[in-house]
């Protein structure tokens, strides 16, 4: 199974997160695209947890991303400007949506589970449309400002605040998510994806553990979600789409399922690919893209990151 | 006159019209060896199944130590002490053997919950652990995976995954099933040197195996049981020659 | 009365769609979103057949499902030959790949506008039923599904392949020891699942117009008939189809905003109840 690293920074590491604060101060024109992959690495991260690691076979993920950005964006309308708090707020409420609908629907497992939560998502996404006077209805919710971030750094159009803090909620969610990983919790699950009636016959509350897991991952997807809401100063019901919850798919497994830093290198490479192919052909780009897939499944199936590990040979694997 | 480890009264079990488990009864006292033997077909994996909660019986009572336990979950009862392996391997096979019983070890701890800390692949064996895959000889295989060993070598690991589980009353279903007569003396070694205080349930074909492991025996036939008692007396009896040999008995 | 009527043949339609899918699923164990992607191609097929040949619906059906059919053939032998082993996730995956390829051709060959396949002459008009005024076309349609519904039971149930179909599925080792090709009978199932879709494709256009996001559209509502009617049960895709055909049909007209949760809310009930389907075949 995936060697998790220790907890002291490795070279790979800090060489990684270096790189995506130099992208700071080399791509100062791209940074409104940047802070896009870091949202999008974070939505894939939170999904990395639930279907890489605990074999939870989600089609509805987004359903957690728009609940985030409603929240946050409902914060930012009615309570306060202040962003970390409207963060807390949309992980707050998402956690909670993954809770209720975990509860109901992680019981069941394989084809059965995964149209459950494609039902629950697409309940939500309508609910949204109808939902005028909490929702804005099919125009979403916009027109609020975010207060500046610790009351020194303002939002500007160049995104310049806005990387710098989702690459920093991303740093924070990506060293929980290591944490969960290497605890005696992250084994379990992934004794659960593997066997789950012998976990039962371990003694092990399989449902319960799962439901803890489905929570978490909701939490994180709500938080980018919030982090979306703030950053682009809307939450509308694309964020509940179901190609949402398609593409977040994509990116994990392009990346590699079951290794973190493979949701982050999937989203980035995605996020990348999509804003400069659908920039020239939105159909070809399509074509593109299902050819992708195809081939990745075919002679990658381990992902990017797996493919890059499997060439390099004795690569020190980082997570 | 202690609690029987486990005990089983008038166990029914239907699917529709077919009777598969029919009236049994099986008492074990601590530390009983005990083998379950008959022909295919007899019902004795089902007989498991019920024990351990993965099926619900038509009839019947189940008590681990005194305490009824037949609408309990097959979690629960395995918190209790009652620990099972599989005919056919059943284990983790993404993970490695120490991962394997790691898994066993916390869950029996309670710590397979812990969001905080390091699980048993990245933290080195824990004592008991380590210890247990010493007396298996299975040391040298604590990093591989799964998916690497051998049939034989999984097997064992099957049976050292319930072990980690502090059992105080053990269910072994098959444990010689597909290993070869020559490499099942050490697994008849690994059985002679289970802890005295552990009540043994073994489900066998092993003729062999069964005479040499058991104290009592109860043979089954067609979800009933046809006789039990002590290896000696049953092994005499007649009717469970005849059944070996074809000539069919009911009660 | 007219919104039962429409809400049966909105059902009839997806049943047609679902059938080939449930038995793929149920039978190959394969997971196939592109599914509705030849559901899409077949109609797409007939357009060209209608445009270039003048033919009428009627007429175009046949070439455009032999047409579907041989597509589906030659991806049979490679794309998915590359997943049958594979896990689900990786099934879903390729699928989805392939679909998206489908969505790119047909926008590159027929453009992103909407296309109905026009009802042939004769059928157009309306059929009166006990008072109450009925679509021709519609009736029709009704016919043909319980026909076809009709033809693949009996196949499944009184034919040699049917039972050696049926053995495929049950236990798919033992049928290869009984001699049975297991995998000419997959394939085979395969082809005639893709057939199938393109009738549905091609007939189903008044209600399911043709664009390239058809077969991504629709796979949602394909999905869920599938999953609710129990994997690999053709009754139970009839079933399922014609519940959330109705449902939807009157969800939509009865509360314009809501019509689609009523659906949802639906299925999750369904769902929770019998997770494996209405009429799954026991396992």
């Amino acid at each position: 199974m995936r060697r998790a690293a220790s907890y002291l920074p490795s070279r790979y590491d800090l060489a990684l997160w270096g790189g995506a604060l130099l992208a700071f101060f080399l791509f100062p024109k791209y940074l409104s695209l940047a802070t896009t992959a870091a949202i999008m690495a974070l939505f894939a991260l939170s999904l990395d947890l639930a279907l890489g690691y605990g074999g939870i076979a989600t089609l509805g993920h987004a359903a957690f991303f728009g609940v985030g950005a409603y929240a946050a964006a409902l914060c930012a309308l009615h309570l306060s400007a202040e962003p970390l708090g409207g963060l807390a707020a949309a992980g707050g409420a998402a956690a909670v949506a993954g809770l209720l609908s975990g509860a109901l629907i992680l019981r069941t497992r394989g084809l059965t589970l995964m149209m459950l939560t494609l039902a629950i998502a697409s309940m939500l996404q309508e609910f949204a449309t109808v939902a005028k006077g909490l929702t804005g209805g099919d125009d979403g919710l916009s027109g609020y400002k975010i207060a500046p971030l610790l009351g020194l750094f303002r939002f500007d159009l160049a995104s310049r605040t806005a990387y710098l803090y989702s690459l920093a909620v991303l740093l924070a969610a990506f060293l929980l998510c290591r944490v969960i990983v290497n605890s005696p919790f992250g084994l379990t699950v992934q004794g659960i994806h593997q066997n789950p009636v012998r976990m039962r016959l371990l003694g092990v509350p399989v449902t319960l553990r799962l439901l803890t897991l489905y929570t978490v991952s909701a939490a994180l997807a709500g938080v980018a979600g919030g982090l979306t809401a703030q950053v682009t100063g809307m939450a509308s019901v694309d964020n509940l789409a179901f190609s949402l919850s398609g593409n977040v798919l994509i990116m994990l497994v392009l990346g590699g399922v079951g290794r973190l830093y493979g949701a982050i290198c999937g989203a980035v490479v995605f996020v990348i690919f999509s804003d400069r192919a659908a920039a020239i052909d939105p159909f070809n780009w399509l074509f593109a893209l299902g050819g992708l897939m195809i081939l990745v499944v075919r002679f990658a199936p381990e992902g990017l990151v797996g493919l890059g590990q499997t060439l390099s040979g004795r690569w020190r694997r980082p997570g | 006159m202690t609690v029987p480890a486990l005990e089983i009264t008038g166990l029914c079990k239907n699917f529709g019209a077919l009777a598969v488990t029919r009236n049994i009864d099986l008492t074990l006292g601590v530390g009983a060896r005990h083998a379950l033997i008959g022909p295919n077909g007899a019902g004795k994996t089902t007989l498991l199944n019920q024990i351990t909660g993965l099926l619900r019986p038509t009839a019947g009572r189940i008590a681990l130590f005194g305490q009824d336990v037949t609408a309990a979950s097959p979690e629960t009862r395995v918190r209790r002490g009652l620990v099972r392996t599989f005919q056919i391997n059943s284990l983790f096979n993404g993970l490695s053997v120490a991962e394997n019983l790691g898994l066993a070890d916390a869950a029996v701890r309670r710590r397979d919950g812990r969001l905080w800390g390091r699980h048993a692949g990245r933290s080195g064996l824990s004592d008991p652990i380590a210890e247990l895959l010493e007396r298996l000889d299975l040391l040298p295989l604590a990093a591989a995976r799964i998916d690497s060993l051998a049939y034989g070598q999984r097997r064992l690991v099957e049976i050292a995954l319930a072990l980690a589980l502090r059992p105080k009353v053990l269910l072994l279903d098959e444990p010689a099933a597909g290993i070869a007569s020559g490499e099942s003396a050490r697994l008849f070694e690994i059985l002679m040197k289970l802890p005295a205080d552990i009540a043994v349930l073994v489900i066998e074909h092993d003729m062999q195996l069964v005479f040499r492991f058991a104290e009592t025996l109860t043979v089954l036939v067609d979800g009933g049981v046809l006789v039990e008692g002590p290896v000696e007396t049953v092994r005499a009896d007649q009717r469970v020659r005849d059944v070996y040999l074809g000539r069919r008995h009911h009660d | 009365m007219t919104l039962a009527i429409d809400g049966i043949s909105f059902g009839m339609i997806l049943f047609l769609v679902s059938a080939g899918m449930t038995i793929t699923l149920g039978v190959m164990r394969v997971v196939n979103l592109a599914h509705c992607g030849f559901a899409m191609l077949g109609g797409y097929f007939a357009f060209a057949l209608m445009h270039h040949f003048g033919l009428g619906v009627l007429a175009a059906l046949p070439a455009a499902v032999v047409a579907t059919m041989a597509v589906g053939a030659v991806l049979e032998r490679t794309v998915y030959r590359w997943v049958y082993g594979r896990s689900e996730l990786g099934q879903v995956l390729m699928t989805v790949g392939l679909t998206f390829v489908m969505v790119a051709a047909v926008n590159l060959g027929f453009g992103s506008q909407l296309h109905t396949l026009p009802v042939p002459g004769d059928l157009a008009g309306v059929v009166e039923l006990q008072g109450v005024a009925i679509s021709a076309w519609r009736s029709f349609l009704l016919a043909i599904s319980l026909a076809i519904g009709g033809g693949l039971w009996l196949v499944l149930e009184r034919t040699l392949f049917g039972a050696r179909l049926r053995a495929a599925v049950d236990n798919p080792r033992m049928a290869q020891c009984a001699g049975i090709d297991v995998r000419a009978v997959f394939t085979v199932t395969f082809i005639a699942g893709c057939g199938l879709a393109a009738v549905g494709g091609v007939l189903g256009t008044q209600m399911l117009p043709l664009e390239p996001t058809y077969a991504l559209k629709h796979l949602i509502l394909v999905l869920v008939v599938v999953a609710v009617g129990g994997p690999g049960s053709l009754k139970g895709a009839l079933s399922a189809a014609l519940v959330i055909g109705v449902v939807d049909t009157f969800g939509r007209y009865l509360l314009p905003g809501a019509g689609g949760f009523v659906i949802y809310l639906l299925i999750v009930a369904i769902l929770m109840v019998r997770p494996e389907g209405l009429l799954a075949r026991p396992r």
